[in-house]
């Protein structure tokens, strides 16, 4: 029992940051607007708010600082992913150039600006973890429950799922829920029904950027002490991730968990005695999540549609 | 004359995005360290010739898997998709270049560099059409089958080249290839150089930057005078009415991201086709760099393949030219930023070249308006039309 607690506790670190990336995506694309920079504002969401705990770290520590610091990386994602959305709404480039220049600004600049502002020219930036939560008091206490979601656990976690809840809410139950999906779908149609199409994508773009920053941070605090420019390719895997959920909600949970659940067995199999035995080679292993998320795509992606208007620009002149 | 406006326009649109990325770099350097920013510019500006010939040799050495990894995203661009999995090519056809360069010492001469480079064409070819398979048959999105790839690649070359006589352990790497396999120098080494004493110090460059210019002309012919390469960008535009017209979709998915993977796998042979003081695959967890670069050289060179031996040489020009910044107290990372913002401006010139286009189209009808009331016959306002 102690090694199913332990796989899904691991599993969280793994499963969250990509929820959160690719629930991001998903309101960009559902607004219209493909957004491959994911990995790059990811990185920029790390660095700034890594950044941040480093330089407070001295007088702060815990929760606080912690929350703290995903403000800021909301913010940071957020404003970033502007430049994204100027070139692909307002200048109606092709979304891939603006998104690819992204990708390469923003791991260059955090190296450049960590070795500029750090004594030594040094591009790491370390970082103490004072946020992880030993256990909860009283629901770390439920059996089965409290062990599996309760404990060794941070809030991130518990931020991801609520951000899951109020996404499917947003999407589907609300007014400008509806409005995104038909930017997405059909500008032409929603614009003559007086939605602001640049708008209303504009707002997709931002909170794709804002939750993308956070999955930065998300994903560097529990597996690392120290930030490198890198999130070791988190942002196009939540981009499969969005994709094999087929921009669903749901779908995009159970995407994430399956694919976390892989990387979870591919990372700690040699906790697993069970899979020990096997006498696998632990390469072989890491390859797991990529070949089963290939499988699992093979038998659902027939009927697979992207959103219809997602990647094309919208020109009000045109309609 | 129509398509020649056209190219230079483009062009000129491409060189604005430089100008404003260079400009903005300079900004960088500036706040970063005022004294030092004019002559930091100058260095990048420079490039390889800080270091005179050799320099030189050096940016076309760095060009070549760049020109051939833009290759492969640029022409993946033209037939209408995203190829994001030359990364894992470029290692897929690397490793096999690499084997055949390592074990088939049978091969006489040449022979042996040459099937050592097919060998990493068809392993990047097989890598690309996996990609092409589960697009045709199983509507799987290109772009998550090569994410995917990019990463069961990389895991499985380095079990690979633990597991074989291939792998080097003190050094982490793959063995050198016999002398056979390595590329040979066509000269190049007896012009870019240069002399320490009386010691020619040559750059690292090799034939593989005349393959790469080669095989860009190639496709530039493919794609634009032959109609197979018609019925793949046809497809690209517009697969319902090329599917109309009676031209296989499934087949020119495939044949495509076979080729773009062909293209990079190239990249990855000539990579590593390479001497004993040249590159090797090493065992690392780390995407080669080459592959996304490619799709900065593809969009900035508008995927055209004579485009892309330009942006290619220009990205290695800069590229070179940062290496030398460390003298001055720069970051070499400037040059990526750079770059990235090159590829950002270029979203704006595509807006540029339409105010350029319309301004054109503009100034024709002023002068067709002006023809007609001299009262000349429409024949020549249609010649002018047409022309």
């Amino acid at each position: 029992m102690d090694a199913v607690y332990f796989l899904v506790q691991q599993m969280m670190f793994f499963s969250i940051p990509l929820l959160i990336v690719a629930l991001g995506g998903m309101f960009s694309e559902r607004s219209g607007v493909v957004n491959i920079a994911l990995e790059g504002i990811m990185v920029a969401g790390a660095f700034t708010s890594i950044l941040m705990i480093n330089a407070l770290q001295a007088g702060m520590s815990g929760q606080g600082l912690l929350l703290l610091a995903i403000l800021v990386a909301v913010v940071t994602g957020a404003l970033f992913s502007l430049l994204h959305a100027y070139a692909a709404i307002s200048l109606r480039s092709d979304q891939t150039i603006s998104g690819t220049a992204l990708n390469m600004i923003a791991p260059a600049s955090a190296i450049y600006l960590a070795r500029m502002i750090q004594p030594n020219g040094v591009q790491q930036i370390e970082f103490t973890n004072t946020f992880r939560i030993a256990k909860v008091s009283l629901l770390g206490d439920i059996p089965v429950l409290g062990p599996l979601l309760f404990q060794n656990a941070y809030i991130t976690t518990y931020i991801g799922i609520i951000i899951f809840a109020a996404s499917a809410f947003v999407l589907y139950k609300t007014r400008f829920g509806l409005r995104l999906r038909a930017c997405g779908e059909h500008p032409q149609a929603a614009d003559s029904v007086g939605i602001n199409v640049y708008k209303m994508r504009y707002a997709g773009v931002m909170i794709s950027g804002a939750l993308a920053g956070l999955g930065g941070l998300v994903y560097v605090i529990p597996t690392s002490t120290n930030f490198n420019a890198t999130v070791s390719g988190y942002g196009f895997l939540a981009l499969a991730v969005l994709i094999f959920g087929q921009w669903k909600p749901l779908r995009i949970l159970m995407a994430a968990f399956f694919f976390g659940l892989m990387k979870t067995i591919a990372s700690a199999y040699s906790g697993i005695p069970l899979l020990q035995n096997l006498g696998i080679p632990s390469d072989i292993y890491k390859m797991v999540p990529f070949i089963a998320t290939l499988i699992a795509l093979a038998f659902t992606s027939k009927k697979s549609q992207a959103p219809r208007a997602s990647g094309v620009p919208y020109d009000k002149g045109l309609r | 004359m129509h398509k020649i406006r056209k190219a230079l326009s483009s062009m000129s649109a491409s060189l604005l995005a430089i100008a404003a990325g260079l400009l903005a770099g300079f900004i960088i350097l500036l706040i970063s360290n005022p004294a030092n920013a004019l002559r930091g510019l100058a260095t990048i500006l420079l490039g390889g010739w800080n270091n005179g010939m050799k320099g030189v040799g050096q940016v076309l050495y760095y060009a070549t898997p760049l020109i051939m990894t833009g290759l492969s995203v640029g022409f993946a661009f033209k037939t209408g998709m995203f190829n994001i999995g030359a990364a894992g090519q470029l290692m897929v056809g690397g490793l096999a270049a690499v084997y055949v360069g390592v074990t088939w010492t049978f091969l006489p001469g040449a022979a042996h560099w040459i099937v050592a480079l097919l060998a990493g064409m068809l392993a990047g070819m097989a890598w690309g059409m996996v990609v092409g398979l589960f697009k045709a048959l199983l509507n799987v999105h290109e772009v998550i089958t090569s994410i995917m790839l990019n990463y069961i690649g990389m895991y499985g070359i380095n079990y690979l080249i633990k597991n074989s006589h291939l792998f080097d352990p003190l050094k982490n790497q793959t063995v050198n290839v016999a002398a056979g396999a390595v590329l040979p120098k066509a000269g190049l080494d007896q012009v870019f150089y240069i002399l320490k004493g009386k010691y020619q110090d040559a750059s690292a460059v090799n034939a593989g930057i005349l393959i790469a210019v080669g095989l860009a002309i190639v496709i530039y012919i493919l794609l634009n005078k032959t109609t197979f390469g018609f019925e793949l960008k046809a497809c690209g535009y517009n697969r319902h009415a090329s599917r109309y017209a009676g031209i296989s979709e499934s087949r020119a998915i495939i044949t495509s991201m076979a080729i773009a993977g062909g293209l990079a796998g190239i990249a990855g042979a000539l990579m590593y086709l390479a001497p004993a003081s040249g590159m090797h695959i090493h065992v690392a967890e780390v995407l080669a760099e080459q592959g996304f670069n490619g799709i900065a050289v593809a969009l900035l060179g508008m995927s055209n393949p004579l485009g892309i031996i330009f942006t290619g040489l220009f990205i290695a020009h800069i590229t070179v030219g940062g290496s030398y910044l460390q003298s001055l107290r720069y970051m070499k990372e400037i040059i990526e930023v750079i770059i990235g913002l090159i590829i950002y401006f270029s979203a704006f010139s595509l807006l540029v070249r339409d105010v350029i286009a319309r301004a054109g189209k503009r100034r024709a009808r002023k002068t067709r308006l002006l023809a007609a009331r001299e009262g000349q016959d429409n024949l020549s306002i249609q010649k002018e039309v047409d022309g």
